[in-house]
């Protein structure tokens, strides 16, 4: 791996396409190179860079044990900052940005900078060598006796291939098998509807029309405590929206006898049915219920299909009805799966 | 046997075990050639380091479990509120951990700059054609280091179980249950169980801070070795051939820019996290799957992604009774999957169009290579048309225009534009070819404007410096492969004629309309024009550069005198 500053002459010689100039481009010395003085000045900068450097980080380091954690300096345009985290970030990220800065200013003006030329080699190694390894490889393979003894070589790839099952099947106990969990919810006939803050049940008259609220089943509360986790919560939420009878134009079942609504009252699964984000925002005026993660449009007044947006299926409904005490009820439990679609969804 | 200075003797010692000396002689003063796009992949690699230092950092403090438990902690709004722990030794990091919070911040700029500058590296690559033979494995591991970078980043951003990770999360597993078959199976076992479960954050705990950084340092060691042991690229120029690269030695030049870079890199971050908050997630509060914030948005690089996901219709299938989601599947798992194979695949569909199998270490300027210019041209229209499309509500509500609006200017968009944006690129290309042939026959318009004798008007123009003819004439012509005879001479046909057919048709569709560049011959005749006109002091001026001394062609004072003459206007 020969460097020179004078390239092979045979290569420009060589070339039969005009493929341009083969000597460098004429070196202009920099300041620095003639000039002592520039160049002591240059070293200065850059110790002085070094120097303020190792000032920022002990200053880091007083930053550290002098500042508490919770206090703040207003910023104007910016309001509140951790004054911790400030100091903490400035002072390091400086030292470290002055020795980078430092050893490039070295690097520009007090090394050497003309440029030197190496010639490279084709990555291909020569033809004997090639022939060389390929009957090394040949002998070798007859050596072992791979690619004659047929039954051997069938059998170890047979037993290679197998091999992995078990590093997969291992895996099994990951989790539990689906089952019929994405198709059912708490929800049951007579389930009261709470507010899912509080846990208060709702009587219609709570809520206004053009209202909305977030609520749940009474039981969720329980499940999660005895599950220990957020499952039901993720599948059990509801939203209860309240508009003028006369605007429904179209719910998702009921008869006259048994409508799915209490008297413009309607309850809808908030689980996106596109990939499964809560929806909130609810335009009053329209009943438009719009996702916020990608905007799929549900028409809560025409049983809550999608009017817009990637979601492919209605929000499904939940029947509703008062119980005994004029408090929300389940009338039934929820007709189709709720959440994202699946495979086994049909 | 020369004589042992000190450094000789410690050297020696390890010489003996390790052989450092045959290396160390062939390796030192390597040449490096420079230029500023070659940074990008270097901020890659800094980045990466840098995020590396800072997880471990993170990983002291930060519990990896769904465990619920009560706040009761130095961020009072959160006081009472019951959250997994994973979320509260985040808060813990955040506001108790001196250092902490600028940690985790260091760790999340890193993380995006890291994919931002692999990216910017990836399309420094593809453009210049780096990707050209020897380097396309290189390319390969590129791109699975740029889809590992994916992962492993929104592996990150989704363990502090806050609500935007967690509805990160809900999307993922929307997106697993669409895969056809087992896409229920593949949701319970990642998330043992229905969605959100307690395992999931403990699991994809270990997958972000070994399984997948372990696979991206084996990947960057492997392409480092690559580069080095393949000697870097160079743009073209003076004194610059295929077969040589001219640069700076390793030691100390490139040595001393590379490690200070890095320190810049680091500073950089660092005061960028002490000034700049990334990931508040105390703003954001624990997840709770029916809980959710207006203008949820991924990190950036999700952002392409995402606007798939809201930018397609809502095409579902349901077929003997099972549901194929085709408005999930598509833009959640197909799109990447598609995208990153055509990535893949790209450095051999070219070469075989190309029909050479040559070494190309000089880069190709993006003009002298249209098709390719242009598909990646139309690629990132595509790739910024979906990215429109994930900030689809933020644009909405900031310039006051209806999401519906916007997403339909998407889905017509991403048909449209791509293929406009790549006729505009290829004319453009083209013309830039065309006016550097001009420029070497003719020399450089320098504005000037000058009045013959007989009283005409000319623009003078001056000859080209060595160094933008030597840029130029790095161009690499390409003829398109040849048109397959359907019957050979003997009256044999041909049992690959529509095979081949088909490439050669791609092939003139990449090469046909190639602008060449000047022959010998050609070149020689413009150059004697040029030195004939100067000698009569006719339109044409010297370039600066050519008055220096060893730089010129031109040396002829009257050349010198007619840089007086001309009147400007």
């Amino acid at each position: 791996m020969s460097e020179q500053n004078t390239p092979d002459v045979e290569i420009a010689a060589g070339a039969i396409e005009p493929n341009g100039d083969i000597a460098l481009p004429v070196h202009h010395p920099r300041r620095t190179d003639f000039d002592p003085r520039a160049a002591k000045r240059a070293e200065r900068q850059v110790s002085i860079m070094f120097g303020l450097s190792a000032i920022l980080t002990v200053a880091f380091v007083v930053a550290y044990v002098m500042i508490p954690t919770d206090a703040t300096f207003p910023v104007p345009f910016f309001g509140t900052w951790s004054a911790s985290n400030t100091a903490l970030g400035v002072t390091f990220g400086l030292a470290a940005f002055f020795i980078g800065a430092g050893i490039m200013q070295w690097a520009k003006k007090l090394m050497n900078d003309k440029e030197v030329v190496a010639m490279r080699h084709s990555l291909a190694s020569p033809e004997d060598s090639r022939e060389e390894a390929i009957a090394e490889f040949q002998e070798g393979l007859d050596d072992s006796g791979f690619a004659t003894r047929r039954i051997l070589r069938r059998s170890l790839l047979g037993a290679v291939a197998l091999f992995p099952i078990p590093l997969i099947v291992i895996l099994r106990d990951l989790g539990p098998l689906p089952g019929d969990k994405l198709f059912i919810t708490s929800w049951v006939p007579g389930m009261r509807i709470v507010l899912d803050v509080t846990g208060a049940p709702i009587r219609p008259a709570d809520i206004p029309v053009g209202g909305i609220v977030s609520a749940m089943p009474a039981v969720l509360p329980a499940i999660q405590k005895a599950e220990g986790n957020l499952n039901a919560r993720a599948k059990d939420v509801v939203l209860l929206v309240r508009m003028n009878p006369d605007e429904i134009r179209s719910q998702q079942g009921g008869t006259d006898d048994e409508p799915w609504d209490y008297e413009g009252v309607l309850c809808f699964s908030k689980i996106c049915t596109h990939v499964g984000c809560p929806i909130a925002l609810y335009e009053q005026r329209t009943h438009h219920l719009l996702c916020p993660c990608h905007q799929s449009t549900f028409d809560l007044a025409d049983s809550g299909n999608v009017i817009f947006g990637p979601a492919a299926r209605e929000l499904p409904q939940l029947p509703i009805k008062l119980d005994d005490e004029g408090y929300l009820v389940a009338r039934d439990s929820f007709q189709q799966p709720v959440g994202p679609s699946f495979w086994e969804r049909g | 046997m020369s004589v042992m200075n000190k450094l000789g003797h410690q050297a020696e010692f390890l010489d003996d075990r390790l052989t450092v000396a045959n290396w160390g002689k062939r390796n030192l003063r390597k040449v490096f050639p420079d230029h500023w796009t070659f940074m990008f992949g270097e901020m890659a690699l800094y980045s990466f380091i840098i995020v590396l230092l800072s997880g471990i950092y993170l990983t002291l403090w930060f519990k990896p479990s769904m465990t619920e438990v009560v706040y009761n902690g130095s961020y009072t709004p959160l006081n009472g509120i019951e959250m997994s722990e994973a979320y509260k030794s985040t808060l813990d990091i955040s506001f108790d951990v001196r250092g902490g919070l600028l940690m985790r911040q260091v760790h999340h700029w890193g993380a995006m700059l890291f994919i931002a500058s692999m990216t910017i590296h990836m399309m420094r690559v593809f453009f210049t054609g780096a990707f050209r033979k020897p380097r396309e494995i290189n390319w390969t591991i590129g791109v699975l280091l740029l889809t590992m970078g994916f992962v492993e980043g929104f592996a990150g951003y989704s363990l502090p179980d806050d609500l935007l990770s967690g509805t990160g999360l809900r999307i993922a597993e929307g997106i697993m249950l669409s895969i056809p078959v087992v896409g229920t199976y593949v949701s319970f076992f990642a998330f043992g169980g229905e969605f959100p479960g307690d395992e999931f954050i403990s699991r994809l705990y270990g997958i972000h801070i070994l399984l997948i950084p372990g696979i991206i340092l084996g990947l960057i060691t492997a392409h480092m070795l690559i580069v080095w042991y393949q000697k870097h690229t160079q743009y073209p120029g003076k004194g610059r051939t295929n077969d040589n690269v001219v640069g700076y030695p390793f030691m100390p030049v490139y040595m001393a820019k590379a490690g200070g870079f890095f320190f810049i890199v680091f500073g950089i971050t660092v005061f960028l996290s002490g000034v700049a908050t990334i990931n508040p997630i105390w703003a954001y509060g624990p997840y709770v799957p029916d809980q959710i914030t207006a203008g949820s948005q991924p990190d950036w690089y999700m952002g392409w992604l995402e606007g798939a996901l809201r930018a397609m219709p809502n095409w579902e299938t349901t077929l003997w009774g099972h549901t194929i989601s085709w408005n999930v599947l598509i833009p959640g798992a197909v799109v990447l999957g598609v995208i990153i194979n055509l990535m893949l695949i790209y450095p051999w569909l070219e070469a075989k169009v190309t029909g050479d199998k040559k070494e190309h270490h000089l880069l190709d300027r993006p003009r002298n290579a249209p098709t390719r210019t242009a598909l990646g041209v139309m690629s990132l229209t595509f790739y910024m048309m979906l990215l429109i499309g994930g900030g689809n509500d933020i644009i909405g509500s900031q310039f006051n225009l209806s999401i519906n609006a916007i997403t339909w200017a998407i889905r017509i968009g991403i048909f449209i534009l791509p293929p406009i944006s790549f006729v505009i690129t290829k004319r453009i290309c083209l013309s830039l070819q065309r006016s550097d042939r001009d420029k070497l026959l003719h020399g450089r318009e320098t504005g000037s404007i000058m009045r013959l004798p007989e009283g005409a008007f000319v623009e003078v123009h001056a000859p080209l410096s060595d160094n933008e003819k030597a840029v130029i004439l790095s161009k690499n012509d390409i003829t398109p492969l040849p048109w397959p005879e359907k019957v050979d001479a003997n009256g044999v046909k041909d049992p690959n004629f529509k095979k081949d057919h088909r490439w050669a048709r791609l092939s003139h569709w990449f090469f046909s309309d190639n602008v060449p560049k000047p022959t010998a011959a050609e070149l020689a005749e413009a150059e004697a024009h040029i030195r004939h006109s100067a000698a009569e002091g006719a339109p044409v001026i010297a370039h600066r550069e050519q008055l220096e001394p060893e730089g010129g062609v031109l040396h002829d004072p009257s050349a010198v005198e007619a840089d007086k003459e001309p009147i400007t206007k």
